[in-house]
């Protein structure tokens, strides 16, 4: 992908506060939030429970408004959900029940971005091959392993070519063997394709595995902690320390608290 | 340490098949229907046998008895008949009430006050029986088709709107999130989106709403049940009771089960297994 210009980032999320309503109380998620996506990053938002990295990724998806501050992809302001913003939750049930892997896709394609049959069923048989599902594009969900209801879920978002990738902790209901593995799928894919992504994770390993730069945020209210730059392979810096020790040092001033993390 | 191209253990070779049929016995006993079959011929056969040692066909007459009623009236064309009356009023009142819950569920669970009233709503009416309203209909819509179709409405309305109701409300936050982020909102959303997330619950109102117009109907009928000059199933029943035709009562009252059980079996189970099961939504 060519250099873009740095000076106007493809998203560019700015003071941003957020609030939500639960029964009793009004919650502060986030407190003043700012940060910048270019065009082909890789950006992991990172923090325990309680960071508002979830409701980040759901304000930018148009799911949740700013009390204050402001978000704006490619300098338009984010007032709604769209399929410019592609989400892929977490939950396996994300994807229709009542449509094949195929029909689920083409559904998306159809209904987001008014492509005709024809198109989409193309698009969609397209990008179900690249997360290896071809065998699959006639089953219904219910069938599938979690792994590869994911895996749809992601072949989804990139049909829709997309602005933005928005992707909120997508392989933490996996097990082990199975996130490394769609780890490894979804940076392959990444390569293909250069699509920019905005990733939540809790994971410190996953941060700096997929990251090309991460966003540390720190709990009640989310607030910036710093932000990092990765190339996947925690290598040691001049002090001494890898990229997930500096990483939890940052995170985690008392020791205590470092219990909350999940080293997964 | 175990190496990984070790060979294998001779000792721990499987020596049996991997897997076998089960004996016919335990086959057979899979089967829902032939357990089921098995009952109902236990229980006909102690119908027969307690009206035989009763011998009073005034008041309890045979299996048999009934059965020869039920085919003769049957081949007839009269039961039938009377078979088809019902079902078509029943059929006036069951879509007409499923469409104004649909359209009065659609309507209500966009706005808050909407969804008030129809709470409000069904929790006034669901309990209230729909032949209790039979005495204002016939004030209203007179002796004829206007009464049993308004008592009908009125029995199948609610307890689909509440089903329907419900099914929308558990429909995961999810799903309704990817359907925004489609740009689905307002009746394509509800049409596209929440229809077929709640169906397994929609369903079960279809036919908690169907067994309710059904009893409703066969009760208003044996209140008052002519009208241009036929009856329905309900009506057979009271005039053959009146002439004291018991047999006839029976075999009447073996028809309104009948057509329940093929209405359950053939169609909704034939939707349930088109869509839900294939769907892997069992509710």
């Amino acid at each position: 992908m060519s250099a873009t210009d740095p000076a106007v980032p493809l998203l560019d999320v700015r003071g941003v506060t957020l609030r939500y309503a639960t029964e009793r109380r009004l919650v502060t998620a986030t407190w003043r939030v700012s940060f910048r996506v270019q065009q082909g990053d890789r950006y992991v938002l990172l923090g325990p429970s309680g960071c508002g990295k979830s409701s980040l990724l759901k304000a930018v998806g148009g799911y949740l408004s700013p009390v204050e501050g402001a978000i704006h992809l490619k300098g338009r302001a984010i007032e709604r959900p769209g399929p410019d913003r592609m989400m892929v939750f977490q939950e396996f049930d994300q994807l229709l029940p009542w449509k094949t892997v195929l029909q689920n896709v083409v559904f998306a394609l159809i209904e987001g971005q008014r492509l005709t049959k024809a198109e989409a069923t193309a698009r969609a048989r397209h990008y179900i091959g690249k997360v290896n599902l071809t065998k699959f594009a006639d089953s219904y969900p219910h069938t599938l392993s979690g792994g590869m209801k994911q895996r749809v879920a992601i072949a989804r978002g990139m049909a829709m070519e997309p602005d933005i990738l928005l992707m909120d902790e997508p392989f933490a209901a996996l097990d082990a063997l199975t996130r490394r593995h769609m780890q490894d799928e979804l940076l392959r894919l990444w390569e293909d394709t250069r699509f920019t992504v905005l990733f939540v994770t809790h994971s410190i390993p996953e941060a700096v595995k997929l990251g090309t730069r991460i966003l540390l945020l720190s709990p009640h209210p989310g607030r910036v902690r710093g932000e990092l730059e990765s190339d996947g392979r925690d290598r040691t810096d001049e002090t001494g320390r890898t990229l997930s020790e500096r990483i939890h040092e940052a995170l985690f001033a008392t020791p205590d608290q470092a219990a909350e993390v999940i080293h997964a | 340490m175990h190496e990984l191209t070790a060979p294998p253990d001779r000792s721990l070779a499987l020596r049996e098949p991997v897997e076998r049929p089960l004996p016919l016995g335990e086959r057979l006993a899979a089967i829902g229907a032939l357990r089921k079959g098995l009952i109902l011929a236990l229980l006909a056969a102690l119908w027969q046998a307690y009206a035989v040692w009763l011998d009073n066909p005034l008041i309890f007459p045979t299996f048999s008895e009934t059965l020869r009623v039920l085919i003769t009236d049957t081949a007839s064309g009269t039961l039938l008949l009377r078979a088809a009356f019902s079902l078509k009023v029943l059929l006036t009142g069951y879509v007409i009430g499923v469409v104004l819950a649909g359209l009065f569920t659609a309507l209500a669970i966009r706005t808050r006050p909407g969804q008030d009233l129809l709470e409000t709503l069904t929790a006034m009416f669901n309990p209230l029986p729909a032949i209790a309203l039979l005495p204002l209909a016939l004030m209203w819509f007179g002796l004829g088709n206007g009464s049993l179709i308004f008592v009908l409405v009125h029995s199948v309305l609610w307890p689909v709107a509440l089903n329907i109701h419900s099914g929308f409300k558990a429909v995961s936050p999810t799903l309704r999130m990817v359907g925004r982020n489609y740009d689905l909102r307002g009746l394509g959303f509800v049409a596209k989106i929440l229809i077929p997330a709640a169906f397994p619950c929609i369903l079960s109102g279809l036919k908690i709403g169907w067994a309710f117009a059904w009893r409703t109907l066969i009760a208003a009928e044996l209140v008052f049940g002519i009208s241009s000059g036929s009856g329905g199933l309900g009506w057979y029943i009271y005039e053959n009771k009146n002439r004291l035709e018991i047999s006839s009562v029976f075999a009447g009252l073996l028809m309104v089960i009948l057509i329940g059980l093929l209405v359950e079996n053939l169609v909704f189970r034939t939707i349930e297994a088109r869509t839900l099961r294939r769907w892997g939504m069992h509710a």
